[in-house]
């Protein structure tokens, strides 16, 4: 799932301080997983932004809060269509997809994000995410026993491990681990870590994100006439 | 001081149905005497208070509030206790986010045996929280009287949803 965090509180204020009446949108999927934008979350930034506002003489700015199922899917957002009419700016609690999502349905809207979009990852045990893909376009977990060293090896290496793994962490931080021995444990595990001694080759990175937004088409599933948009 | 606000720190206490608010219940049949401006809401365990709960009574205006709980380890529900307490911390962080003294809110924990302590308690937080004089958003008494009793509505629908 897209994990994400709040951003703090006097940031949102500052966003929509000059507006009049905000709603504050959140998302019902990743981000309530991730407890950072759901219905819970929702209540709980309407009411901190509504008292930062008034602590910043701007008391005057309405905040309201609803929670919609989805917003990074343009069928989801039909329940808000009306209600955003009585708005003029909105802040959203989703991820980036679901705050553009919103800002392209509602064009003469001012959209804001409330959330901090992290990355794709799992959570790891009671309130700790972590990330585990890159969206590389071009995932080669097959080969690294399911361990990805681009979202999970501090150098992405591809040919590991480097000289800074320490007691199977990472040089960067005690905290991560290093992916290599991962892989490694995993390997040996199967026993087929003579596997791992094979030069990897170049990462194809044409299908990551450096060539503006990606698109995924399936020609059989589009509707005659409503193709991809350009 | 604005008019129409009274100059006494309003105080609520968010106790628990198994301890604190049996505590409190010593305290009276006790006859002890603690500030009479701490207004006390009973939920079946504290860890059935949200940050919102809590978020919602410093935007309706009271001056602190402080959420009672059972000794560790001595929840009915295990861990309500716990969990509460991780929220009150995570409301302070909101609370100094916003420019408003974390102070204001603190987490407590006595058992229902405990009525001595509980007016200990809210004279603490009194002595605490009256130096720092109002909150930022303190509205007037009529609003704020209002508020409290909403939030006590609420509180009362959590004890009947808690004990079906």
């Amino acid at each position: 799932m897209i994990v994400a965090d709040r951003k703090k509180i006097p940031e949102i204020r500052d966003m929509i301080k000059d507006h009049k009446k905000v709603l504050l949108v959140g998302c019902g999927t990743c981000v309530t997983v991730c407890l950072a934008g759901g219905e819970r979350e929702a209540g709980i930034i309407g009411s901190a932004l509504r008292m930062s506002l008034k602590l910043a003489d701007r008391g005057t700015v309405a905040v309201d809060e609803c929670t919609i199922e989805r917003q990074c899917e343009d069928a989801f957002i039909d329940v808000l269509a009306q209600r955003a009419n009585e708005y003029d700016a909105i802040v959203s609690l989703a991820c980036g997809a679901g705050v553009q999502a919103l800002a392209e349905r509602f064009p003469g809207k001012a959209v804001y994000p409330g959330l901090n979009t992290q990355f794709i990852g799992i959570l790891e045990s009671q309130g700790v995410w972590t990330e585990k893909c890159a969206a590389c376009g071009s995932c080669r977990l097959g080969q690294y026993f399911g361990i990805c060293p681009i979202a999970r090896c501090a150098k992405r290496q591809l040919n590991g491990p480097c000289g800074g793994s320490r007691n199977g962490k990472c040089e960067v931080s005690e905290n991560t681990d290093c992916a290599w021995q991962l892989m490694y444990d995993r390997a040996k595990a199967m026993d087929k870590v003579q596997t791992l001694e094979a030069i990897a080759y170049a990462q194809d990175w044409s299908t990551s994100n450096d060539g503006g937004a990606r698109k995924v088409v399936r020609e059989d599933q589009c509707i005659a006439g409503m193709g991809p948009k350009a | 001081m604005k008019k129409n606000m009274s100059r006494k720190p309003v105080i609520l206490a968010f106790c628990c149905h198994y301890c604190a608010y049996a505590a409190a219940d010593m305290a009276g049949s006790m006859r002890l005497s603690y500030p009479s401006n701490v207004r006390v809401l009973r939920f079946p365990c504290t860890g059935k208070i949200e940050e919102n709960h809590i978020l919602a009574a410093f935007e309706k205006g009271v001056d602190g509030v402080l959420v009672a709980g059972c000794l560790e380890g001595g929840c009915h529900f295990l861990e309500g206790n716990l969990r509460a307490r991780k929220r009150v911390e995570r409301v302070k962080q909101v609370l100094r986010e916003i420019g408003v003294e974390p102070e204001r809110l603190e987490m407590f924990n006595l058992s229902s045996a405990e009525g001595p302590r509980f007016a200990e308690i809210v004279k603490e937080m009194n002595n605490r929280i009256t130096p720092l004089g109002p909150s930022p958003l303190r509205k007037d008494d009529a609003v704020l009287e209002a508020g409290i009793a909403q939030m006590d509505m609420e509180a009362q629908l959590a004890i009947q949803g808690g004990t079906k």
